[in-house]
């Protein structure tokens, strides 16, 4: 069957009016949750994971989809009416965006951001579903080595590559793994570090140690840090219309942003936002009027804002056709999969066709359900960022607890918890990146499945790693990504690749 | 201690830096650890040649490089520079979350939640505490009524969630 009719299946199921109702609410809660100023997307898809617990697979993966789509569009009001840098994803789009809104010209500055982030998601939601089989049949072949070397490459690619620092994204990354080993060894029921702890047997929870590291962790960090400095919002004036102008300035902007992030998300090295950096530059480049750029120029937020949506919806490729997640969000819903006893990859396309093809519809009617939400109540979403912090940060808390209660109503999951968070505090402090623990929590146990699996068919002969051109093609791919950052810090380029990442997301 | 190793650094760039120190210290206890229990494991251990000491090894190993770069790169005073911090709010947090933990499975969830609400509003600067615990016990018991009742979470009852 094609593409398209796969597509139009998915549609009967993302149209029916319960599901209709849950990618509604959906939306609806991430935009909320995305906009309060401090929540990045991934933390919003951490918080309102136990949400989802009691719905059906198919039901808790469309609610989901707009989960992510919501916290997305939220978090790009947020940087445009609220200067926070370095806060999340959207530091770009900060950069112009606020300019505008200080200008008075926050209503099409929300506008451009919110139409680009329909625009992006929308070509790019198709270009998922046109990659995707493509994807698939091509990841069919691939043995336990190709998996290997795929997800050593992910591994770089997160920990390494970008950052101000190699060492501390490896170790962030080995903090990861270390708590991946936790636990019954699948392949021989071997307990491994459980220190006699029942509690320990099944593993550290990704949603867990994601929510404590970002909700917790954050929290502790704000609350100590002596800058107390009131952060001010910018008042919508005006119209939220765009005028004749504003469209003509948008419109190609939304189009190369789209362009640039999506192949960016789609490769397994989607972990940094490079996308909205290069979409930036390049509109600078193109401008009609490039001395506008610094004091709120349109393009400045149209480009970023659609390559930030094009490379959410990329990073779902390697998410859906390999299982391979790429950057902390996708970490995270994987575990939203695994919850469901669903491994997405290859083998979730050949047998449960509905669920996939479903969810990326949802994807679809999620986008346009947030374009009909946002533009016309943004003045609602806006009164949220004027929560005061002192309940901001207890209701982060609390919410953060209630999943992991949820979850597991133990006194020791809540330890565990406390002991995370307080390590998220201490990252934060050193300059250690989060996402590179997340991720390897969860991919780390399935490295070493394909590992084993690949030395087993071989009878432990190593070299199987490198049989086949594709593993060799990544391997050096994954040294590449270590070696050559290494290579331009050392040459005083470290700067840079700094810029380039980002904590969330 | 902290705001010691600032002064310092602020002092003098190149100084070494202690608490990265201790973190190399750390990260080399944790791979000891992982080492010597992966050593002790015994049982299935031994038959596969891959088994489920293979990957453990590996990252015992890594860690302990790791270790000996992050010591070469605080002695050579290569961290990033750190805020002053204050101790208060943090102790304020951790302590909420502390009486959460202990509290839930006795008094239920409204109350260990609304505990935890009010010493993170302290921690932000926003008391007194008489006023704030009612406010977070009100809110945790809807966010009872929401998620229990209407999403069918199991989240512990105590007293006050009894009484419906």
């Amino acid at each position: 069957m094609d593409t398209f009719a796969l597509l139009a299946q998915g549609f009967l199921v993302a149209l029916e009016p319960m599901n209709l109702f849950y990618a509604l609410i959906g939306v609806t809660l991430g935009t909320a949750v995305g906009v309060l100023p401090g929540i990045g997307p991934a933390l919003t898809v951490a918080l309102l994971l136990p949400v989802t617990y009691k719905l059906d697979a198919a039901g808790s993966l469309i609610m989901f989809a707009g989960i992510y789509y919501g916290g997305m569009y939220g978090g790009s009001t947020t940087s445009i009416l609220l200067n926070t840098p370095g806060e999340s994803a959207s530091i770009v789009t900060a950069l112009e965006g606020n300019k505008m809104a200080r200008a008075g010209r926050g209503g099409p500055a929300l506008a451009t951001a919110a139409i680009g982030s329909f625009v992006a998601g929308l070509l790019a939601t198709m270009g998922l579903a046109l990659l995707a089989p493509w994807v698939v049949s091509f990841a069919l072949s691939f043995g336990p080595a190709e998996y290997f070397a795929l997800m050593v490459l992910a591994f770089m690619t997160v920990s390494a590559a970008f950052g101000d620092s190699t060492l501390r994204g490896l170790t962030a990354l080995l903090l990861g793994l270390t708590l991946g080993l936790i636990g019954i060894d699948l392949q021989t029921g071997q307990a491994r570090l459980a220190f006699g702890i029942p509690d320990l047997l099944d593993g550290v929870e990704v949603t867990t140690l994601a929510v404590a590291l970002f909700a917790i962790g954050e929290t502790l960090s704000v609350a100590a840090s002596r800058n107390t400095g009131k952060e001010e919002i910018e008042p919508v004036k005006g119209s939220v219309w765009m005028s004749r102008e504003d469209w003509s300035r948008s419109w190609k902007p939304w189009l190369r942003g789209t362009a640039i992030g999506f192949p960016i998300g789609a490769m397994p090295a989607g972990g940094a936002e490079i996308g909205t950096f290069l979409s930036y530059s390049v509109e600078k480049q193109l401008a009609r009027k490039p001395e506008e750029f610094g004091n709120g120029a349109i393009e400045g937020v149209a480009g970023p804002e659609a390559a930030n949506n094009a490379s959410a919806a990329g990073t779902l490729v390697p998410l859906l056709t390999l299982g391979l997640p790429t950057t902390a969000t996708a970490a995270i819903m994987l575990a939203g999969f695994q919850q469901f006893g669903l491994q997405p990859g290859p083998l979730l396309f050949a047998n449960s066709p509905q669920l996939v093809w479903g969810l990326i519809a949802s994807l679809l009617v999620a986008n346009l359900m947030l374009l009909v939400l946002n533009l016309p109540l943004i003045g609602l979403w806006v009164k949220l960022l004027s929560i005061p912090r002192h309940w901001l940060y207890a209701g982060i808390v609390v919410f953060a607890t209630l999943g992991t209660i949820g979850a597991n109503p133990s006194t020791f999951e809540l330890g565990m918890l406390l002991v995370f968070g307080l390590m998220g505090y201490f990252l934060r402090r050193f300059g250690y990146p989060i996402a590179p623990v997340v991720v390897g929590l969860i991919l780390g146990p399935m490295a070493e499945q394909q590992l084993r699996r690949a030395l087993s068919i071989s009878q432990g002969d190593p070299t199987v790693l490198v049989h086949s051109p594709i593993a060799i093609v990544l391997l050096l791919l994954a040294a590449a990504a270590v070696i050559v950052p290494l290579v331009m810090r050392a040459r005083g380029k470290g700067k840079l690749l700094a810029q380039l990442a980002s904590d969330e997301d | 201690m902290t705001k010691q190793i600032q002064n310092e650094r602020r002092a003098d760039k190149a100084k070494p830096d202690k608490a990265a120190f201790v973190i190399a210290a750390g990260l080399a206890v944790v791979a000891a650890v992982i080492f010597w229990k992966t050593a002790t494991m015994g049982g299935a251990a031994s038959y596969a040649r891959i088994g489920p000491t293979a990957f453990p090894y590996v990252i015992s190993v890594g860690l302990f490089i790791l270790a000996v770069w992050t010591a070469f790169e605080a002695y050579l005073g290569d961290f990033p520079e750190r805020e002053p911090q204050e101790t208060k709010p943090i102790l304020w947090i951790v302590g909420g979350l502390a009486a959460q933990m202990l509290l839930l499975n006795t008094v239920g969830f409204s109350i260990a939640t609304g505990l935890l609400f009010a010493a993170t509003a302290r921690a932000f600067g926003r008391g007194p505490l008489w006023q704030t615990i009612p406010i977070g016990i009100v809110l945790a018991f809807f966010i009872w009524l929401v998620f229990a009742k209407g999403l069918q979470l199991s989240l512990p009852a105590g007293p006050l969630e009894q009484l419906i």
